[in-house]
């Protein structure tokens, strides 16, 4: 476990960089956290994800993956990977301060 | 009173359910009601065998009926949907079973319509899945016709019924391909959603490895957006392609259709939520889930059912007396992984821990991540051992529920 610093607040996060308490979250973080995943603004549609998955987190104790994001949040896994590049699960799960989705066992 | 007890599915977790429980309670008792669409017992391990013509189909299906004890009734019929609030199913025939409680073991279903192109023009063509029995046996003659090109193996993405298929097809083609001697002449590739060759890191550096002395391509982080059975090619949401002559996909994986429409009981893709460690269900109490059919973070695999049966009977009968539930299950997980010329690697794990080196089940045993003859001999050995052991639900001689640990090196 690591600390990190995001809009002034040291918070626990692990050796991949995913918050280890989702509480520590706050809205104010989420631009830094972006741009350290090359994402340099976050549109309402990157929110739109960014709430669904935290409601999802404390809703069921474990983010959404790619294909539950794409089914549940009204955002295409098409768009989602245009809006989270890459690995949007994940990226979308960092910025939302919650711990990595376990969806891939 | 009698108790009703109705199981949704007669495949490996609804037959070995039914007779551990027809074992342990009289018909006067408990009346055991198990229901499935079709009369068809598929051994899905034997499937990765058929296209490389090792098996056939008809040597891997029995009669669904057959497998399941006296005592038990089986229907078979489509399910409509179950009514949570009225602990009843109702099937497409019309009939209506009450229940007291409910088993939901109908594993999980391919879903290849949900990826663009998968289904459209090349598919059983060039582009086949070997998850079915007649895809595999498609695909032998299409492996049989094939003697240059690229041969492209790819998972849609995770869940998937065991996890470690596509990787042992790999090294099968391999092997079948330097048995024809035309290996140089095939291109093989394995593209995957995961960061690397399997989904725990131990495992995955050696099958990596083993992937790379094999000359097998490896690109991770690959998630089809499409397949483009005229073009020949997979398409990355990423933009990225994987040309292909012949395509063995294994498409995205969701529960059964009748948990979507029955309000309250699955989740977007239709597995349902159950706790992990009990494997009753979150959604009702008196519902419990064994096998693929579950939302439980371990593989799904038929070893995994096998040693979740235990704690499932023993928590049913736990919820019918009123007492609390063992929280036992453990995620034990135990694969054979066929490496190709007579021999085989076998992983073992559970929740916490990760599949590393030793002897399974003990200081004395086969050897674990290492390949050898005596785990290939052990793979063919359990086709037997499922329909005369594991499905009558009895209990494997010196092969306990609980992973075992003795003969593991810490990793």
């Amino acid at each position: 476990m690591t600390t990190a610093t995001f809009a002034g607040t040291p918070v626990d996060t692990n050796d991949e960089g995913f918050f280890t308490d989702p509480d520590q979250w706050t809205e104010a973080m989420a631009p830094e956290l972006a741009r350290d995943a090359d994402i340099d603004e976050l549109t309402d549609r990157h929110w739109q994800v960014i709430r669904f998955m935290r409601q999802e987190y404390f809703d069921k104790g474990t983010g959404p993956t790619v294909r539950i994001l794409g089914k549940s949040s009204g955002v295409s896994v098409k768009e989602l990977y245009q809006l989270f590049p890459k690995a949007p699960a994940k990226t979308a799960a960092r910025i939302a301060g919650i711990p990595k989705p376990r969806g891939c066992i | 009173m009698v108790t009703r007890v109705v199981i949704l599915g007669a495949g490996t977790g609804g037959t070995l359910t039914a007779n551990r429980l027809r074992r342990r309670h009289s018909s006067s008792e408990m009346e055991i009601t198990v229901v499935d669409q079709d009369d068809r017992h598929v051994y899905q391990p034997g499937l990765l065998f058929v296209p490389f013509g090792m098996t056939h189909p008809a040597d891997i299906v029995r009669p669904r009926a057959r497998q399941l004890h006296d005592g038990v009734t089986f229907v078979e019929d489509l399910i409509d949907r179950v009514d949570l609030e009225a602990g009843a199913v109702h099937l497409a025939g019309g009939a209506v079973l009450g229940y007291d409680v409910l088993v939901v073991a109908t594993g999980a279903r391919l879903v290849p319509e949900e990826t663009e192109g998968l289904t459209g023009p090349g598919w059983m063509d060039k582009v086949f899945t070997f998850y079915t029995p007649e895809g595999a046996a498609a695909l032998a003659a299409a492996l049989a016709a094939f003697d240059r090109g690229r041969l492209v193996v790819n998972v849609v993405d995770m869940p998937i019924k065991c996890p470690v298929a596509p990787l042992e097809f790999c090294f099968l083609a391999d092997w079948y391909f330097t048995e024809r001697g035309i290996r140089d002449e095939v291109q093989i590739t394995y593209a995957t959603p995961l960061d690397g060759a399997f989904t725990k890191r131990t495992a995955s550096e050696a099958l990596g490895g083993m992937l790379e002395e094999r000359n097998i391509e490896l690109v991770p982080d690959f998630n089809t957006g499409e397949v483009d059975g005229t073009g020949g090619r997979l398409v990355g949401y990423d933009e990225r392609e994987v040309p292909f002559d012949l395509a063995v996909v294994v498409p995205l994986h969701g529960g059964a259709e009748y948990v979507g429409r029955s309000p309250g009981l699955g989740d977007a893709v239709d597995f349902v939520p159950t706790d992990e460690r009990t494997l009753q269900s979150t959604v009702a109490p008196n519902v419990f889930v064994i096998g693929d059919a579950a939302t439980v973070p371990t593989s799904k695999a038929g070893s995994v059912t096998h040693f979740e049966g235990e704690t499932l009977v023993a928590n049913i009968e736990h919820y019918l007396a009123g007492e609390s539930l063992e929280a036992s299950f453990d995620g034990h997980a135990n694969c054979f992984i066929e490496t190709g010329f007579h021999k085989a690697l076998l992983i073992d794990f559970n929740y916490d821990t990760e599949p590393g080196p030793g002897h399974y089940p003990g200081r004395v045993g086969l050897p674990l991540l290492k390949e050898s003859r005596l785990n290939h001999l052990g793979k063919l050995l359990f086709q037997s051992v499922y329909w005369h052991s594991l499905l009558p639900g009895r209990d494997l001689p010196g092969v306990g529920s609980a992973m075992p640990t003795a003969g593991k090196r810490a990793v």
